[in-house]
């Protein structure tokens, strides 16, 4: 009974990751772009719900909105003022730029917030359950993370299927010239992306700022778990980075179990596994050429 | 006043000069074929002129105004739509879906995807077909179609025959009077000088980056456009 | 019958003056001990080790195109070799250095074939979860001394002067040989090859390079100076832990020291080492800004100034000290004509105007 309550968890925490790993997915799918700092900007997004809720007194989940507005702005402004350029000059220059962007945040908050760890105090939600039996039972606040997650990842699709800007992402993914023929500004549309993805890292920086404690250096960390979430599903499948996550988090539950030391490194041997013998990830979405 | 104007263009890609001092104007509502060898420059023009290729801005003026500087998708919204060597379809996306991209730009006009239906049947049939699963042919028609969606008042097709059977090349050339009659101006570039003479007004031989022939396609005899060809 | 007076020229002007003046350098370097105190000695360990990793990471990603973030792995497992083959092996600290830097480079083989399947930002990424990996069975094996690290006290037998001067011997060995290496390896044939992969990858394959397994070589080439160099900065620390030794910052200095001084180039990660310190004892007192102005500088010259301030400098003072390019020389003239550096493909100009 204790395994199936440890898978449960797992699966609960695979919705964080999920939740956090789908603003990775979305902006490799439109510009190819491998945002290293995807993990320190999800701690920006946690001190930033820290610095809003400090005076304000209010409960961390109305800072949300805020947060994502602000993360939003930085996104597109960011991508428009460095991260466009760093396109255009080939393959090395954005990953370079969103390493050393990491480094720079990473000791931004170092100097700003010391190296303490902070948590963001989100009230008796954190700690009720539904209690299914003597060993089982559902956190109300894993649950409302993982339902979340599935309405961000529902959202998003619905944004990439249906709508006439989630076309031209589309479009744009497939070929960006082709899509400046359309009379899509793939500038602003870049802008956009990284707007949309750093919104949804937002959230997810204040969900797991709610469920720990963090502090500066935790981020490389988070961006490895996000990493994990979107290749074990599939490059480009966003419901496939979410079963990636909840393998991740199944893992790491499972590995726990076994010794305390032991659940991430679960998870990277599970992800060196998946690298190993489908290296595609299990829900790869079929690349044409 | 002339829809397209092109003064003393000279283009190319990094030491490579594809186009040396190129000329030319195109007049609203013709259809004008630019013919030429491989090499000779006439992806390179049209590039240039759907702001693939950027230039000093008043080396190509559109209606007047000078846009040699503009990005390609600004030079959309002004109503210049290229339908690229390749096709350049969008494989992930369905054939509608495609239709509907091409309508980005919001520009209001005849062309609806009901429209270009009418004009293509074949497209009607695979509308909800994955682009990738195409034929050639069929690619080339969704790329044609979808040129049309953003209603141009220039539309330039680059190489539409190329790797396509003729039965189906006669097939696409059959539209192109239908789109010249909706108003739409049409610049075709070809390498198959049979079919372009077939629907053009005027012709321009390009060869090896410079005009070297103009004039309208009645007045041209075969002889003359076979010398600019090849420059004999 | 003449034979036609074409010869492939492989030296430049500056190139000739600058070897005699490298010899002095690492001469004058040598002599440190001499008159050197400790403390310079144990500053300037760390000063060359860096110096060394970052020729490394710039062989990696400059010449062969692999943009690791995992290179720390052979920092920490060097770290780790050393200890092992010192403290539980009983070999002699200083002799355990070469051999610590081959098992770095034997265990590069499984951990590329791994690796190697992912591309570009997540072939990054990927060699930072494998780094993780090695940290995280580090910490969990109690052998290995678990979270709390290990020391190396085998070398306490050894009186402390002399440990000094032979662990800076061995740093400043570390340094010219990766640049020695490095200068070699280039004007080589795989050198050659190499350099083609780094302009352009798919024609180098049309040409008959085969690129995955000059790759591969790069890739355990570089884990084994990283494994050395690990080596002998914890033979100058003498305190291992491990979320230090298999620490991100490695890959951060590695790869901002490069990009900053010039990827690509050999004279680039000496003037990016030489910034770095320069930059570290000016902003001592401030905490982590150096980092930070370190980081911003690098984002900032990675997208505007690709080539890095050696880039710059050679665009204004056309030199090339270390060439490792050739040159063909006609009677009368050489192609290219100057002898400056060479800007690789996919520079700035070469950009502006590209099909598809």
């Amino acid at each position: 009974m204790a395994w199936v309550n440890d898978i449960i968890q797992g699966i609960l925490l695979g919705g964080l990751y999920a939740l956090f790993a789908a603003g990775l997915s979305l902006i490799f799918g439109v510009m190819r772009l491998v945002n290293l700092a995807h993990g320190d900007l999800s701690l920006l997004a946690a001190y930033a719900a820290l610095v809003i809720v400090g005076p304000l007194d209010i409960n961390p989940f109305l800072s949300i909105l805020a947060v994502m507005l602000l993360l939003a702005v930085f996104g597109y402004v960011l991508q428009r003022g460095l991260l466009n350029h760093a396109l255009d000059a080939g393959p090395l220059p954005p990953i370079l730029a969103t390493f050393g962007l990491s480094v720079v945040i990473q000791n931004l908050l170092l100097e700003g917030f010391s190296a303490d760890s902070k948590g963001l105090d989100a009230g008796r939600i954190e700690h009720q359950a539904i209690t299914l039996s003597d060993q089982l039972a559902i956190g109300w606040f894993p649950l409302i993370t993982t339902l979340t997650a599935v309405v961000v990842l529902l959202g998003l699709s619905l944004f990439l299927g249906r709508t006439r800007m989630g076309r031209a992402f589309r479009a744009t993914s497939d070929n960006q010239q082709a899509a400046q023929l359309m009379g899509i500004d793939n500038r602003y549309l870049y802008g956009l992306a990284m707007a949309i993805s750093l919104a949804t890292v937002a959230i997810a920086g204040v969900f797991i700022g709610i469920r720990t404690t963090f502090s500066p250096s935790v981020g490389p960390a988070r961006l490895i778990f996000a990493y994990e979430s979107v290749i074990m599903g599939g490059l480009g499948s966003l419901w496939g980075t979410l079963v990636g996550g909840m393998l991740l988090g199944v893992a790491q539950t499972l590995g726990s179990h076994l010794s305390p030391g032991w659940g991430v490194l679960a998870g990277n041997l599970l992800f060196l596994a998946v690298l190993a013998f489908r290296p595609q990830g299990l829900f790869a979405k079929q690349v044409h050429e | 006043m002339s829809l397209l104007e092109l003064a003393d263009i000279s283009a190319g890609y990094g030491s490579f000069q594809a186009l040396f001092n190129v000329s030319l104007s195109v007049e609203e509502g013709e259809t004008l074929a630019i013919i030429g060898a491989n090499g000779a420059g006439k992806s390179t023009l049209l590039k240039t002129i759907a702001g693939l290729l950027r230039t000093a801005a008043e080396k190509v003026r559109f209606d007047g105004r000078p846009i040699g500087d503009l990005p390609a998708f600004e030079r959309v919204s002004l109503g210049i739509a290229l339908v690229p060597e390749g096709r350049w379809i969008f494989p992930s996306l369905s054939v509608h879906e495609n239709l509907l991209v091409g309508a980005h730009s919001r520009r209001t006009g005849a062309w609806t995807t009901d429209k270009v239906y009418e004009l293509f049947p074949l497209l009607g049939r695979i509308r909800d077909h994955q682009a990738s699963s195409l034929s050639g042919g069929e690619q080339q028609t969704l790329a044609i179609g979808r040129g049309l969606m953003s209603n141009p008042r220039l539309l330039l097709l680059d190489e539409v025959s190329l790797g396509l059977a003729p039965i189906v090349v006669a097939e696409l050339y059959r539209a192109i009077p239908a789109i010249a009659a909706s108003g739409t101006t049409v610049l075709v570039v070809e390498q198959d000088i049979g079919q372009a003479l077939k629907v053009a007004d005027r012709v321009a031989c390009l060869l090896e980056g410079s005009v070297a022939l103009q004039g309208l396609a009645g007045e041209i005899t075969r002889e003359q456009i076979s010398r600019a060809y090849f420059g004999m | 019958m003449s034979r036609p007076a074409v010869r492939v020229e492989r030296h430049t002007r500056a190139s000739r003056t600058a070897l005699p003046a490298a010899a002095v350098v690492v001469a004058i370097a040598a002599s440190v001990p001499l008159w050197g105190s400790s403390n310079l000695m144990k500053t300037a360990v760390s000063f060359l080790t860096l110096l060394a990793l970052a020729q490394m990471w710039n062989l990696l990603a400059g010449y062969g195109g692999l943009l690791s973030v995992g290179q720390q792995a052979y920092v920490g497992l060097g770290a780790y070799a050393l200890w092992a083959l010192s403290e539980r092996a009983g070999i002699n600290p200083f002799l355990a250095v070469p051999l610590a830097g081959l098992i770095a480079a034997i265990i590069a083989v499984p951990t590329a074939a791994l690796a190697f399947r992912l591309r570009g930002g997540y072939f990054a990424v990927g060699t930072w979860v494998i780094a993780e990996v090695y940290r995280l069975l580090v910490i969990n094996i109690s052998w290995l001394g678990g979270g709390s690290g290990v020391s190396i006290t085998s070398v306490g037998r050894v009186d402390r002067g002399t440990r000094e001067v032979v662990v800076y011997l061995l740093a400043l060995a570390v340094a010219t040989g990766a640049i020695a290496f490095a200068y070699v390896l280039l004007r080589s044939r795989r050198g050659l090859a190499l350099t083609a992969i780094r302009d352009d990858e798919t024609g180098a394959e049309s040409l008959g390079v085969n690129v995955f397994r000059s790759k591969l070589w790069v890739y355990i080439i570089s884990a084994f100076g990283c494994g050395v160099a690990g080596a002998v900065i914890y033979l100058n620390l003498l305190r291992i832990q491990p979320d230090a030794a298999f620490g991100l910052q490695w890959s951060a200095l590695m790869i901002f020291t490069v990009v900053i001084g010039g990827i690509g180039t050999l004279e680039g990660p000496i003037i990016g080492t030489v910034i770095f310190f320069t930059l570290q004892q000016v902003l001592s007192d401030y905490g982590t800004w150096y980092l930070i102005l370190f980081g911003a500088v690098a984002a900032l010259i990675a997208v505007w100034a690709k080539r890095g301030i050696w880039g710059l400098l050679v665009r204004r003072w056309p030199v090339d000290l270390f060439p490792v390019r050739r040159r063909l020389c006609l009677e009368t003239a050489c192609f290219p004509e100057d002898d400056s550096a060479p800007s690789p493909a996919g520079d700035a100009e070469a950009g502006t105007i590209r099909q598809t």
